[in-house]
């Protein structure tokens, strides 16, 4: 296509000012963590008087950030995994069959997403009271009752961008493998699924960053020994003094795992939202 | 969901195949296959959501018409009932509740129509300046995606240490700019709501730009070869064709990007601790935080459940609108692409997301 002389320079220039906005903050982040702490304490400077990477290495001591990175980690892990699962059987259900309430619950899948969190936070921490008060199976401060509601943060989304992602694999697969004599759950665990891989793939990705970046419901579920990293961060501003360096090199450690993974996954989440959330 | 279960025992049940391909490829109809396995599949998705939404969804309206103080928390089943006492409350805006809630509304409706006009209008901006191919492409649209794939709260402590008025950033560069003196408060007064917004329209743009550019590449490229040929320009192509076929994934789009901002917590959680102020005191935190002060949960539930209903009612008015707009706008004139594409719409998109 034809470029104009115009639109090339509003390209440089939009994608300069965009590029900046971005940016700005990702180099505050990756400098501050590399500056000594006297460096954040007075006006914000470019570059630090001294580089030092012992930010990186205080921050595993100031706070039992090794002790948090393992609770998000686990719970993030376990409720991806389950949320994973339950939304490949869900949504292979949805895809292949057609039955009473097939319509229903795609809307209302999708609807949950307006539900406001603060409004089910409360009776849903007083069900996990009750539950583990009747049972004697804590769910409240563990990390099985944040495993809990995670995956269903990520489950509803999940579930239709799957449903999108099935729907374009072709029915002749599951013909043929019903001809060989294959059960539906081996057709799927077998056939479908190794062809639906990058959809898994793009789901993984969203209901982990789901789980681990959430905030509002780990504030009120965890206790000391379950924190997680979105809670734990707020420990390095105390009453006298706030170790930026370190809360930024600590930003970035956070940050790392669920970064590298969207980047090296995105295309699978654009074909998943092209082809389920968008439709 | 609920559906779902009731209608449990009255299965009739096909392969979707028949309805989807009335060309009669793949349309067999299957048989040996139990009738409840379908139901099988979804129960556990079905049980977990009642379990952790549904259920306290429930509850919470339940709550909302409870005198749910401090007192009987613990054996809140006996809490005794307010009637529409605790709704009467949220609405009096004589009062002190009622008013804060209605000042609290007004900013989340501000800080919500702001942030989606900003992070759809970079977003689509965006998109459009990375159509094409250049060098450094790939890499660009990456970096521009790092915001939204970091967590939300380890981008909300950066900003929160930019605008630090002492230690922070932003004073510096406007300082160094020789615009401001360098000493402006950013997260106090109403330089909190611009804050706010900005760092929540820093996260949400680039979500904005994924789908765009999703969308953008389902639109075949001989539907701007044609307009090209027939002279349309760079604006006139993005006005009678670009935006009419992202219509779709606009109304998607859009409509996910209000509920994520209207709901939102974490952002004024983190950016201004306990001390949240009045310009940026979001219905989510304001209904967090006077439950938590005062203790009376009742209150705090009739606000949650308002603020349903209306997300209910603006989704369903919202829905209703584009929905017709959308057959009004399709492209017309003598510049339209050939109506087949609507209809193969489709077909086309799971082509291209099987590719």
């Amino acid at each position: 296509m034809h470029e104009s002389r115009a639109f090339k320079t509003l390209r440089i220039v939009g994608l300069t000012l965009l590029t900046l906005f971005t940016v700005l903050p990702l180099y505050v982040m990756v400098i501050s963590g590399l500056k000594p702490l006297r460096d954040v304490q007075g006006k914000f400077t470019w570059w630090p008087t001294t580089l030092t990477f012992r930010p990186y290495v205080d921050i595993w001591t100031t706070i039992p950030l090794g002790r948090y990175f393992m609770n998000s980690l686990i719970v993030s892990l376990a409720a991806t995994a389950a949320s994973v699962f339950l939304a490949i059987l869900a949504s292979y259900a949805v895809s292949r069959y057609r039955f009473r309430g097939r319509e229903p619950f795609r809307v209302t899948v999708l609807s949950t997403q307006m539900f406001p969190g603060i409004l089910f936070l409360l009776p849903l921490y007083l069900i996990f009271v009750n539950i583990g008060r009747l049972t004697g199976f804590p769910l409240v401060g563990t990390r099985t009752g944040l495993i809990i509601t995670y995956l269903t943060f990520s489950l509803p989304f999940a579930i239709w961008m799957l449903v999108g992602y099935l729907d374009t694999i072709p029915r002749d697969l599951d013909e043929a493998a019903h001809v060989d004599g294959a059960t539906p759950l081996q057709t799927l665990f077998r056939v479908i699924l190794p062809s639906a891989a990058p959809g898994i793939a793009a789901v993984s990705i969203y209901s982990f960053m789901t789980a681990w970046g959430e905030t509002l419901f780990a504030s009120v579920m965890t206790n000391a020994q379950s924190t997680t990293l979105a809670i734990g961060l707020r420990q390095y501003s105390t009453q006298v003094n706030v170790y930026w360096n370190q809360l930024m090199a600590a930003s970035i450690v956070v940050s790392i795992p669920v970064v590298l993974g969207f980047l090296l996954l995105q295309r699978f989440l654009v074909q998943g939202l092209t082809s389920g959330a968008v439709k | 969901m609920a559906t779902t279960s009731s209608t449990r025992a009255r299965t009739r049940q096909e392969p979707v195949g028949v309805e989807r391909r009335p060309s009669g490829r793949g349309g067999r109809r299957r048989s040996l296959q139990p009738r409840y396995l379908p139901f099988l599949l979804l129960a556990p998705a079905v049980l977990f959501e009642l379990l952790v939404h549904v259920i306290p969804m429930l509850a919470g309206v339940w709550m909302s018409f409870l005198k749910l103080t401090q007192f009987y928390l613990r054996r809140w089943t006996q809490a005794p009932s307010a009637g529409f006492g605790n709704y009467q409350v949220a609405f009096d805006l004589n009062g002190e509740v009622g008013r804060a809630l209605m000042r609290s509304f007004g900013v989340t409706i501000a800080y919500s129509l702001a942030s989606v006009a900003l992070a759809w209008g970079l977003g689509m901006f965006g998109a459009v300046l990375l159509q094409g191919s250049f060098r450094g492409r790939g890499w660009l649209r990456t970096l521009l995606l790092v915001p939204y794939a970091m967590p939300v709260y380890a981008g909300v402590i950066v900003w929160k240490f930019m605008l630090d008025r002492d230690n922070g950033m932003v004073n510096t560069l406007l300082a160094q700019l020789h615009l401001t003196n360098g000493q402006t408060f950013w997260l106090l007064g109403g330089n909190a709501f611009v804050s706010t917004v900005v760092v929540s329209v820093w996260r949400l743009w680039p979500f904005a730009l994924l789908t765009l550019m999703a969308g953008l590449q389902s639109i075949p490229n001989d539907v701007y070869e044609a307009a090209s040929v027939d002279g349309a320009n760079r604006w006139q192509q993005f006005r009678h064709f670009t935006l009419p076929m992202l219509h779709p994934v606009n109304q998607v789009l859009v409509l996910v990007l209000f509920l994520w901002t209207f709901n939102h917590f974490n952002v004024p959680y983190i950016l201004f601790s306990q001390a949240v102020p009045p310009s940026a005191d979001l219905l989510s935190i304001h209904i967090y935080n006077s439950s938590f002060i005062t203790w009376n949960f009742g209150v705090g539930s009739a606000m949650s459940v308002l603020l349903l209903l209306f997300l209910l009612v603006v989704t369903a008015i919202y829905l209703l609108v584009t929905s017709r707009g959308s057959r009004e706008r399709r492209p017309r004139g003598p510049l339209a692409p050939t109506a087949t594409y609507r209809q193969d719409e489709e077909s086309r998109d799971a082509e291209a997301a099987r590719a």
